[in-house]
């Protein structure tokens, strides 16, 4: 600005001078921002209680806990911890934990996903949204022992449920082989938190999605199948498996339910580590580490997967 | 359209269905402690039993304690980042998610290894130790939720203009955070606490791992051990839980509107 003064006449320079200074008095309130960040500045000193506190309480303990999963007894370095991993009866309980986890964020994405849209975009009265949506905060809160308790005493072997379908239906679900205690038993119980927070997931990306993109593919011609096949569902495609991602770290890493609901009769891994820090049941306290690794795999994996697609479908909703 | 409107009620009529029977499954169990009559004797017996009220009032005490020591630790943290460290806000972000990624059980296994009677920070050696140490777990579950609650409520206001008009005035970084900042984000903040008391309240894992007198493992022992009563309890706390929401709408009532244009 001031360089191109340079061709004006000396009449005017001074009192362009004068103005320009008034000018960079007025810009001197914004100035010092690209300065600070040249200097060395002490505006990190400003986190580091919290960083401090995220060190000492969140990382430091996982840390030792993966540090300790490549640990021998004697603290040199091994894989042998990991290798016993593969044992049969861990990977059992590997495995039924990620059956469950996989079912119950599946149905908890579909079941959700139709709720929402039914919400959203179904044609229902408008004054049902805010009930829904409180309804979902509640249920997605409502978790742990007492979620236990509620289904233990609707479908349980006296529960609501079972006594209904005997008595009045004349079906005995015990007799058909459920059981609330398995994997189908835990997958019902999951769903109960699941499918409210799909809903709570998934609403914002339906609101995002415009009346204008179904008017246009019909006036292209589109069934309402091609609409969804080719136009929603690649855009929800992100939010849907980001969702699933969610929900399946979700249960996964979900102790209580399934201790109160089970004890200790179903072997999933969460019970498993809950188990071995208590009692050492695997008579090898490195192998606990290990499992809990494990567990960081797991969630890790889908939690990012997750973190990643979200990044990806907020650029829809606008 | 029509057809469409058909099945959306079919689906909200189904999870109506899914979600009402264990909600009144677990009402009617527990009014049936008396043998033919519906009464309250569950609850009776429940409210009655002095363990329920040590359990419930120490898990009060620390829902509150988790509350107040995650206000003063996100509050300024996520104002300071949104004035002078925009560029942080990323990695905070992530830190912050991180209870999301890491199961509970994983980081309480960490706490008893990492602060047993043998280590150089001897927190689960005594009793006051042991629940400050929870109470630093229950600020770490409720992380995401508080801090992603007070940096919305943040990027409502202008805190920029805010500081430099308060600093003009003369006021310190104290009282810039406790009588310009806070009230701003007030809606935030509690509703951030609400939910943290909520997730604080029945937490199970943490509190039996480290042996704690909670709210929790109160409710599994009597799960294992009782009929009716855990019924009751279910009822209680799904009250809690829906009050903690209610609360939480309430107050977002009083939210300042987010400015127009969206960052």
């Amino acid at each position: 600005m001031r360089r191109r003064q340079g061709g004006a006449s000396a009449s005017t320079k001074r009192v362009r001078m004068t103005f320009t200074t008034g000018e960079a008095n007025i810009l001197g309130a914004t100035l010092p921002a690209p300065t600070a960040r040249r200097q060395f500045s002490f505006a990190w000193l400003g986190v580091m209680p919290f960083l401090l506190f995220a060190l000492l309480f969140l990382i430091l303990p996982t840390m030792k806990i993966v540090v300790g999963s490549f640990q021998s007894n004697e603290g040199g370095f091994t894989l042998a911890n990991i290798a016993n991993l593969f044992q049969p009866s861990i990977l059992a309980a590997y495995w039924i934990s990620i059956k469950i986890s996989v079912a119950s964020a599946l149905l908890g994405c579909f079941v959700g996903f139709l709720i929402a849209w039914a919400m959203v975009l179904g044609g229902l009265p408008g004054w049902l949204r805010s009930p829904i949506l409180t309804f979902s905060g509640v249920a997605s809160n409502f978790a742990g022992i007492p979620l236990a308790f509620a289904f233990l005493a609707t479908f349980g072997r006296l529960g609501l449920v079972t006594l209904i379908l005997r008595d009045w239906f004349d079906i005995n679900i015990y007799g058909l082989g459920f059981n609330l205690l398995s994997f189908g038993g835990l997958t019902l119980t999951y769903l109960f938190f699941q499918i409210p927070l799909t809903v709570l997931i998934i609403t914002p990306a339906l609101d995002g999605m415009r009346r204008e993109w179904r008017e246009a593919a019909s006036m292209l011609g589109a069934t309402g199948f091609q609409y969804w096949r080719i136009v929603a569902l690649p855009i929800l495609w992100p939010s849907l498996l980001g969702t699933f991602a969610l929900l399946f770290a979700n249960s996964f890493g979900a102790v209580a339910t399934a201790y109160a609901l089970t004890g200790s009769s179903l072997s999933i891994v969460p019970i498993l580590l809950f188990a071995q820090i208590r009692g050492d049941v695997l008579q090898d306290p490195h192998l606990g580490y290990a499992l809990a690794f494990g567990m960081i795999v797991i969630t890790g994996i889908a939690n990012f997967i997750y973190i990643w697609l979200r990044a990806r479908s907020e650029r829809w909703v606008k | 359209m029509r057809a469409n409107r058909i099945w959306s009620w079919l689906f909200v009529a189904l999870g109506i269905l899914y979600f009402a029977f264990p909600l009144v499954g677990t009402l009617e169990f527990s009014l049936k402690m008396r043998r033919g009559a519906y009464s309250l004797d569950a609850y009776a017996v429940v409210l009655g039993d002095p363990r329920f009220q040590q359990t419930f009032g120490y898990s009060v005490l620390m829902a509150l304690a988790t509350i107040v020591v995650g206000v003063l630790l996100v509050v300024p943290t996520a104002y300071w980042v949104r004035l002078k460290l925009p560029r942080w806000r990323p990695f905070m972000e992530f830190i912050t998610l991180l209870p999301l990624v890491i199961p509970p059980i994983v980081i309480v296994f960490g706490y008893i290894r990492l602060y047993n009677t043998s280590s150089w920070l001897p927190l689960t050696g005594s009793a006051m130790g042991t629940n400050i140490l929870l109470m630093f777990g229950y600020v770490v579950l409720a992380l995401p939720y508080m801090y992603r609650a007070v940096d919305t409520g943040l990027r409502a206001i202008d805190i920029a203009t805010l500081t430099e008009a308060a600093q003009s005035l003369g006021a310190g970084w104290v009282t810039i955070l406790a009588r310009v900042i806070l009230p701003n984000v007030a809606v935030a903040v509690l509703s951030g606490a609400f939910l943290t008391f909520a997730i604080v309240i029945g937490e199970f894992v943490m509190a039996a791992l480290l042996s704690r007198p909670a709210f929790g493992p109160y409710m599994q022992l009597l799960g294992a051990n009782r009929a009716y009563e855990p019924a009751a309890l279910a009822v209680i706390a799904f009250a809690i839980t829906w009050a903690c929401m209610a609360l939480i709408q309430v107050v977002s009532r009083f939210a300042p509107k987010p400015p127009e244009q969206q960052h």
